[in-house]
């Protein structure tokens, strides 16, 4: 059963890893996208409508690899996770079948109709598929969201005798206090991401020195959109979802803090330090005091329950893991702050275009926002454990009762196997298309 | 209420067959009669541009089931883990074969996403069929072992195989010689519906040939439907009862009869459409006519002990299946207004069409 567990999460957790890279790019690149093709309606400068269109290609790889990573996940429900299935069906199926129904189907019509329909629509029509493929992107994290939301903070149900839960206010799923800030953070970081590939494509160019046109347009909107996005995902959005864990989770929020005992005069905020697990204390730590009662109560000395205060079995069983994805994602976010404005900086002064040591960093900046986005998911995930609902159900009373370690097991390492392959090819065709650039269009 | 669910999941089950059907069935098509490359290009395109959107009917079913049959969709999914598995990887094959065969111009290149396109689309049409044949003979729910049940309520596990390959066994695997034949079935239907979709969406050279391939399948596909009728009364006794009790149940076999029927006289026809819509009604036929015979049944017990899954014994909550009828019927709505947009804007042959970037 320990290990029936075990591989359970390590399966859930690398396809889902590996999915979710790919949704993260697509949603905020809509946004691009729709910005591209709203600019070329405005000016008619053929150069945005044939941005819009290489990205596009850029986005038709990645949503490939969105569609086909994660039809997976909604099956794994139901093979590996049977159990809570059966019990909590009845209403995150509710989210998840709308996720199909409303956000998915939009996205794949007219996707094929943005990249194969320009001659056959007016621009102003061309630009409403783009637009009606950026809703549909959106929608969908707005519907996986609620459904996690619900798992980690559950309203509007009833348990039955059985065990089940079932709806018992629709409503309230798109009112739970914890969808909307998760949401909106979460978009915002996928804006980050896409921008930060934007800008790197963009730097890439002027390195290279060829399609500097293009180059330049990349760099300039990708750091435009880089710097507000990166200041909203960690402000108001990143703040309201910490107090948030604070108010729903005390005990996750404890663990990312890394708040090993409860101070009677206010918080201290880490900036660095190692859990040390066995002593219950923090190594080489590095901290300021009192700012994380400010920063979360708006009162210096308010005081901020530590892990001494909770039941063992009320921690999240990884706390290391919990609290290095966190940090790790508040400090990037905090980096990536500060290269945007140093971007700007010179944008601003005109010599960002020939700056070569910054093209640099921004080239090779790139994976880095996909590992703060996958760290802030962990810390989301992690902080929920030893639950799968919050509070209510126990992640090892949600496995498949029948399928055995052995089964997990092989199946994870053919997914792994699987998803090495589609990495390459992923990383081949983006490769030619970007070595192509924006000019080789065919339509 | 678990009616309407029953019967909305139907329908999105039979619009994805219907849909994607084709799909599998052009790989199938691609694999076997394709030979010249610009034969295997434009076969390939006629999939390719609408594989994705055909798709998405497989995620609605699948979250559609999970919302309303929830315990159904449980113990099945974790019951037949293994070919699940197995699907998803084969779903992944077919489309990155698709998506990827055009975007370098070497042969080594293409000929290995062919393969892959097609080899998946064949297995995948197998599979379906395997599992249909699997849902009609039913499963030993809750795994009774010497009379005693091991698992709580109706939670199983399938091997792939028993030694025997018997469906009449305490334990039957996941493919036996009652499986194999309805997988067979499904097999010469898809390809069937994949000729006729791409004599109707392509210019291809092939397409004159591929009437002659129909009409050959057609016969082989005749044969197996009378086969099938006479081993599903030894695998389900029960499957005509329905048909008895409800009359107008019989609508259903003759849809498919009307499929069979009509695409005998393939090499007459002189409009492309219409081939496409008796395979069309072939499978709609096929499907409703299965799901008829067992219902209310989801899922038969080959035990005594278990009962079986019915669409009554494994719902939600009476509000929870209404709310979502409410947002479903505008989702329906909505879906169809996408895809007549889609079909018209994209309609007519393929060969002339930009794909492949």
């Amino acid at each position: 059963m320990e290990d029936m567990l075990f591989y359970d999460r390590l399966q859930f957790a690398f396809t889902i890893t590996f999915h979710y890279i790919f949704p993260q790019l697509t949603m905020g690149l809509s946004l691009m996208i729709v910005f591209f093709k709203w600019k070329y309606l405005r000016n008619n400068d053929e150069k945005y409508n044939n941005a819009a269109k290489f990205f596009m290609k850029i986005f038709a790889v990645n949503f490939t690899m969105g569609v086909v990573t994660g039809i997976p996940m909604e099956f794994q429900f139901g093979t590996n996770w049977a159990k809570f299935s059966e019990l909590t069906g009845g209403i995150i199926g509710q989210t998840l079948a709308m996720e199909g129904m409303f956000s998915f189907f939009l996205e794949s019509s007219f996707l094929a109709l943005f990249i194969f329909g320009e001659k056959l629509m007016g621009q102003k029509l061309h630009f409403l598929t783009g637009f009606l493929v950026f809703l549909g992107s959106w929608a969908s994290g707005w519907f996986i969201l609620a459904t996690n939301a619900w798992m980690q903070h559950p309203v509007g149900y009833e348990v039955l005798e059985n065990g089940k839960f079932v709806l018992e206010n629709f409503s309230a799923l798109f009112t739970n206090p914890w969808l909307l800030p998760a949401f909106l953070h979460n978009q915002l970081a996928s804006v980050v991401t896409s921008s930060f590939v934007v800008a790197s494509i963009g730097a890439f160019y002027l390195l290279r020195k060829k399609q500097v046109e293009y180059g330049k347009l990349f760099l300039k909107t990708g750091v435009i959109f880089g710097l507000v996005s990166s200041l909203l995902v960690a402000f108001p959005t990143g703040d309201w979802n910490a107090k948030n864990v604070a108010k729903y989770q005390p005990a996750a929020f404890a663990a990312m803090e890394g708040i090993f005992e409860t101070e009677e005069a206010g918080a201290e905020i880490v900036l660095v330090g190692q859990p040390n697990m066995v002593e219950k204390k923090l190594d080489n730590k590095i901290a300021v005091p009192n700012i994380l009662s400010f920063l979360t109560h708006q009162d210096w000395n308010k005081q901020i329950p530590g892990m001494d205060q909770f039941k063992k079995e009320e921690l999240p069983d990884n706390i290391p893991a919990l609290y290095y994805s966190y940090h790790i994602m508040v400090g990037l976010g905090t980096i990536f702050i500060g290269v945007m404005l140093l971007s700007l900086f010179f944008l601003w002064r005109r010599k960002l275009y020939t700056l070569k040591p910054l093209l640099w960093v921004i080239m090779f900046l790139v994976p880095f926002p996909y590992i703060a986005n996958l760290t802030g998911w962990y810390t989301a995930e992690l902080g929920r454990q030893p639950y799968l609902v919050y509070g209510l159900l126990k992640t090892s009373d949600g496995i498949s009762p029948t399928v055995s370690s052995g089964n997990t097991l092989f199946t994870l390492l053919g997914f792994v196997a699987l998803y090495m392959l589609l990495g390459l090819l992923f990383l081949v065709l983006v490769g030619k298309t970007i070595n192509e650039g924006p000019k080789h269009q065919k339509h | 209420m678990e009616i309407f669910w029953y019967i909305i999941i139907a329908i999105v089950l039979a619009v994805f067959f219907i849909l994607d059907g084709y799909d599998f069935g052009t790989g199938i098509i691609h694999l076997f009669f394709a030979k010249k490359e610009k034969d295997k290009e434009v076969i390939a395109k006629s999939a390719g541009l609408f594989w994705d959107s055909n798709e998405v009917w497989l995620v609605a079913a699948g979250g559609m089931l999970f919302m309303a049959f929830p315990t159904f969709y449980a113990s099945v999914f974790s019951g037949f883990y293994l070919p699940l598995i197995i699907v998803l990887w084969l779903i992944i094959f077919r489309a990155i074969g698709l998506e990827f065969r055009s975007q370098f111009h070497f042969q080594m290149w293409k000929d290995i996403w062919d393969k892959s396109f097609g080899v998946s689309s064949l297995l995948l049409a197998l599979f379906f069929g395997i599992a249909l044949g699997n849902i009609v003979r039913g499963v030993n729910l809750g795994g009774v072992e010497n009379g005693v049940s091991v698992y709580e309520g109706h939670y199983f596990f399938l091997p792939l195989w028993d030694s025997s390959f018997s469906p009449l066994t305490e334990h039957p695997g996941v493919i036996d010689w009652f499986t194999i034949v309805i997988g067979l079935i499904s097999v010469v239907t898809l390809s069937i519906h994949g000729a006729n979709w791409v004599i109707l969406k392509t210019n291809s050279s092939i397409n004159k040939k591929l009437k002659g391939v129909i009409f050959n399948l057609n016969i082989v596909l005749a044969v197996l439907t009378v086969f099938s009728l006479f081993v599903w009364q030894i695998v389900n006794p029960n499957s005509l009862y329905n048909f008895v009790d409800k009359p107008y149940f019989m609508v259903f076999p003759i849809i498919y009869l009307t499929g069979i029927m009509g695409l005998f006289f393939i090499k007459k026809i002189k409009k492309d459409i219409y081939g496409f819509v008796f395979s069309t009604l072939l499978i709609l036929g096929g499907i409703t006519s299965s799901l008829a015979s067992l219902f209310p049944v989801l899922l038969p017990s080959v035990n005594d002990i278990n009962e079986p899954l019915t669409i009554y014994n494994t719902t939600t909550s009476e509000y929870g299946l209404s709310v979502a009828l409410t947002w479903g019927v505008i989702g329906f709505i909505l879906l169809f207004v996408y895809m007549i947009i889609q079909k018209r804007l994209m309609g007519g042959k393929v060969d002339k069409m930009d794909y492949g970037h």
